[in-house]
């Protein structure tokens, strides 16, 4: 009797679980689609470092499940609260009928593990044919080949998705067996007849707060953005961030009463069609759900900042890869080694005379000498890095330098300066196919295109810079920095070169690093890889035999940058829309329920328009406008905030992302928290029109 | 004088063929302009039934209802609700306002959504306002004002779209004594000043007597018809609770 009872609550309640069911599927889908990626690495051709990179991402992502998981438990606890408490009268109808707490407590759970069971099998069913999407997604990120696409099914994502969503269920019936056995007859019965008291604030205090709120987030927005360089040291993003926080909620607080009464002023608009009792209906939900509508607004901009920007890094940084990795290969190794120094971490590092031997050599013949052949590289440019020690930053920077330390109090002022003469650039810039660059007997150029060192250097260079190096006075021949480098990596992190003219007294003695740089002789992709592992894996005989002379030659080559930093961004890439698309979830789903929260009586509010003379069209048209302006409040404060966070974000990141990179990911962004949060209003709307369509007749 | 309601021989079934209830059987009257029509009968009697024909939210199973010239009876759609905005008013016993909105914007209301000028909504509102002793009360909400104040509130908007006939639905059943006789004075301004013409179903004597004539319905039919004429309204008053008499106890036993 009681299942029977439950089957048909469910059947003849069902648009009231519209919400909470499309919360669960939407759930169950990502977090399935998000735990299946270990299942699709074994169609990918990836390189083991690639493996490693997923292998990585899928521990994350398996950390931030419980993140997740807790988030929708929340949430569906939530839901799952707002039915139960749509429901009091009929629960009161059973209590008088003799049913006791118990019994009802069973219906309930009855009733959730049938909606339970539903929607995991729906929510699998999507995510199973999501992660086939997720698959593609995967492949591309990591730019790997697809060898066979097959249709896959994660048997160990299923049941951790079985496992977790049981256990949210299982403390929904605890809160509901809770409930309920708190609940008096008398109040069950009467829950029907409690209006929600309209709560009203003076038009003149909301216009006040607005206003103080209004300058509270312009001094925020101020500060990460134009005021960005006074921010040294993290505890200074606090104030800024408290004030974004307590600035939102003021703006909600007293945002509706504002409104209305700049829009009483527009009589035209304010006495129009049904716009009083739309305004009215909007000012009563806004007030009600002050702290909700804040922690969406702010949850929606977390949400959009770390979309685009995240989305962005990864354009910008495949941008800057292209650009930044010319050739297939950099090897370089210390000069003029001393017999003992005190390396980074402390230790004392005493070298062997092969060492010694070793580093006055050129990189070319450190690998003739342990047996490379050379002909396996083409287009071999080396160059020599100097430095002398009487020309670091500090001396660099000259009398700037309490200003640029103050800004920067972390830098190793006592660092020399990277030296290279001019002919050795070019010859390295006309292999990499950027600017050469041409100097007199008296002048040098700074090459830099580290953003924030690139600001940091133009500030000097600016008013004319003269250096002493080698003996001899060389005046900067520009006013700002040249971009030009000298070693791939990942993105422009050139922090300076200072190129000298070749008549420019260097020494051996100064000799600081050799650099090789080189293309591999090879025609067919087969062929580079096979000459990459020659330099990358351990198990290589050349690497064996370095490794036996103790002699250390560092190096970078084109795949090896290309993969590590694709794998860095792609999984927080993932993470990003994994966090994001949950957030979005949860903020589309409290403003569902809170709009459906106030359906009886609005039920009421819908029977007196109709009675005075409102056509269903008039007032479908208001319900439209009434949820859509709900639903868009927060969303647009977030944006607004967004525009700041963003800037502020790629101002952090100068070097990972870009601005110009952020269009495309913006779209994105967009075309997720358009679907996600689209669905929410549009089932909102129905819902809602749904209930006030129940008193018709 | 010209009729303003015109009902010709209406007839309202519930139920099957095997259980036939009949809501009303066969009534025909009619209400002139400017006059002020009180329909009297127990529950159970059909008068809520014929306000609701009447007011086009239920429709009838035969016969006409002409309202100026208009047989209601053949409106549909969205030209039944425009009718009904536009020439009905509305007043009901639960005042059905709008509990987020002020009493100003109740008003308005009315209008607003006959999409009549900004300007002149606020001009008519103040006006109609003052004529029913609410224009101190025009920025309170519903709950913050007195039950007569709200019934007075809807009587204002009733009457602000200039509708044909105001129908009022036992609109003294929520008042105390004094704010109901208050009401109906106002009602009596409304229909002599303003020419309103007004029909309104009750049961309580006290409300009919202040009507012109009266109907009295028992089992869906007509059941007598009494006129005020010259009358006082106490000897009015008697009239009726003879009336009641003779319809039988029950009526008394019904509040």
């Amino acid at each position: 009797m009681l299942f029977k009872l439950a089957f048909e609550n469910i059947k003849k309640s069902f648009k009231d679980y519209a919400i909470y069911f499309i919360t669960l599927v939407l759930g169950v889908t990502i977090f399935y689609m998000f735990n299946s990626i270990d299942s699709q690495e074994a169609m990918l051709q990836v390189s083991s470092s690639q493996k490693e990179f997923i292998k990585i991402m899928i521990q994350m992502l398996g950390f931030i499940s419980i993140f997740v998981a807790v988030i929708l438990g929340l949430l569906i606890v939530y839901a799952n609260n707002f039915l139960i408490n749509r429901r009091k009268k009929e629960f009161g109808i059973y209590m008088t009928l003799g049913m006791g707490k118990r019994q009802i407590s069973k219906i309930i759970l009855m009733e959730t593990v049938f909606i339970g069971v539903i929607s995991l099998l729906v929510g699998l069913v999507f995510g199973i044919f999501g992660s086939q999407l997720m698959s593609i997604l995967v492949a591309k990120m990591f730019q790997a080949n697809m060898s066979k696409f097959e249709f896959v099914f994660s048997s160990a994502a299923c049941i951790k998705t079985c496992i977790y969503f049981a256990i949210m269920y299982v403390a929904v019936m605890i809160f509901n067996t809770i409930t309920i056995s708190r609940y008096k007859l008398i109040s069950l019965l009467n829950a029907i007849k409690k209006n929600e008291k309209v709560k009203i604030k003076n038009p003149i205090i909301s216009i006040f707060i607005f206003l103080i709120g209004a300058c509270i987030l312009g001094w925020a927005y101020y500060t990460v953005t134009i005021g960005f360089e006074t921010l040294t040291k993290d505890e200074k993003l606090l104030p800024p961030i408290l004030a974004g926080i307590v600035g939102t909620i003021l703006i909600f607080w007293s945002l509706s009463g504002f409104i209305i009464k700049v829009i009483q002023s527009m009589k035209g608009l304010y006495l129009k069609d049904t716009n009083i009792f739309v305004l009215r209906q909007i000012n009563n939900k806004i007030n009600t759900t002050v702290v909700s509508m804040s922690i969406i607004c702010i949850m929606l901009f977390i949400t959009i900042t770390i979309l685009s920007v995240s989305l962005s890094i990864r354009s910008t940084m495949e941008k800057d890869l292209k650009e930044m990795t010319p050739v297939d290969i950099n090897l370089y190794k210390t000069a003029n080694l001393p017999e003992k120094y005190i390396n980074m971490y402390g230790r004392e590092i005493i070298c062997t005379k092969e060492q010694i031997d070793d580093s006055h050599l050129l990189v070319s013949d450190t690998l003739i000498n342990n047996g490379l052949n050379l002909n396996i590289l083409k287009d071999i440019v080396e160059v020599t890095i100097y430095t002398d020690k009487n020309v670091t930053w500090e001396t660099f920077f000259g009398s700037h330098i309490d200003e640029v330390k103050a800004k920067f109090p972390g830098l190793l002022y006592e660092n020399a300066e990277e030296i290279v003469k001019v002919s050795d650039y070019n010859k390295i810039a006309r292999l990499y196919g950027i600017d050469e660059y041409e100097l007199n007997d008296d002048e040098y150029i700074m090459l830099c295109d580290f953003k924030n060192m690139v600001d940091l250097r133009n500030t000097v260079l600016k008013d004319g810079n003269t250096l002493e190096i080698a003996g001899k006075k060389y005046k900067s021949k520009y006013s700002e920095c040249k971009s030009g480098y000298i070693m791939m990596s990942t993105s422009h992190v050139n922090t300076g070169i200072i190129l000298v003219p070749d008549s420019c007294n260097l020494t051996d003695d100064m000799k600081e690093e050799f650099l090789l740089s080189a293309n591999y002789n090879a025609n067919t992709k087969e062929e580079r890889e096979k000459i990459d592992e020659i330099f990358r894996s351990s198990d290589s005989g050349f690497v064996q035999k370095l490794a036996d002379s103790g002699i250390n030659i560092d190096g970078m080559t084109k795949v090896t940058i290309i993969e590590s930093s694709v794998g860095l961004v792609t999984i927080i890439t993932f993470i990003a829309i994994y966090l994001g698309t949950i957030f979005l979830i949860s903020s589309a789903a409290i403003l569902a329920l809170k709009q459906l929260t106030e359906s009886s009586d609005n039920k009421q509010r819908y029977l007196i328009l109709r009675k005075i003379g409102c056509d269903e069209k008039m007032i479908k048209k208001s319900l439209f406008i009434q949820i859509g302006i709900f639903f868009a409040v927060p969303l647009v404060f977030a944006v607004i905030h967004s525009i700041f966070g963003i800037q502020f974000a790629l101002k952090t990141m100068s070097a990972l992302a870009s601005a110009e990179e952020l269009l495309p990911s913006i779209i994105a962004t967009i075309a997720i928290i358009g679907g996600i949060y689209g669905t929410y209003f549009i089932a909102t709307y129905i819902e809602s029109k749904n209930i006030i369509k129940e008193c018709n007749n | 004088m010209d009729k303003v309601l015109d009902v010709k021989n209406i007839e309202k079934y519930y139920g099957n063929k095997s259980n036939l209830t009949k809501a009303i059987d066969n009534i025909s009257f009619s209400v002139d302009e400017g006059e002020f029509v009180g329909i009297m009968g127990a529950s159970g009697s059909g008068k809520t039934t014929l306000l609701n024909v009447i007011s086009t939210i239920d429709r009838v199973t035969s016969g006409n209802i002409i309202i100026k010239d208009q047989d209601i009876t053949k409106l549909k759609g969205n030209k039944l609700n425009k009718f009904r905005r536009e020439e009905l008013g509305f007043i009901f016993q639960d005042f059905n306002l709008l509990d987020t909105l002020t009493a100003y914007e109740n008003i308005a209301l009315a209008l607003t959504i006959q999409r009549e000028h900004p300007q002149k909504i606020d001009e008519k509102v103040r006006d109609i306002a003052k004529k029913l002793e609410i224009d101190s009360i025009l920025n309170k909400y519903p709950y913050q004002i007195s039950g007569g104040q709200k019934q007075r509130v809807a009587s204002a908007r009733a009457i602000i779209t200039n509708p044909k006939l105001v129908l009022a639905d036992e609109p003294t059943g929520a008042l105390d004594s004094k704010s109901a006789k208050k009401l109906l004075e106002n009602f009596e301004y409304l229909n002599k000043e303003l020419r309103a013409t007004i029909l309104m179903v009750t049961h309580d004597a006290f409300t009919a007597s202040y009507a012109d004539r009266i109907l009295f319905i028992k089992d869906g039919k007509i059941f007598n018809e009494i006129i005020k004429g010259n009358d006082t309204r106490k000897e009015f008053f008697e009239k009726i609770i003879e009336v009641q008499t003779l319809l039988g106890g029950d009526l008394n036993d019904v509040i």
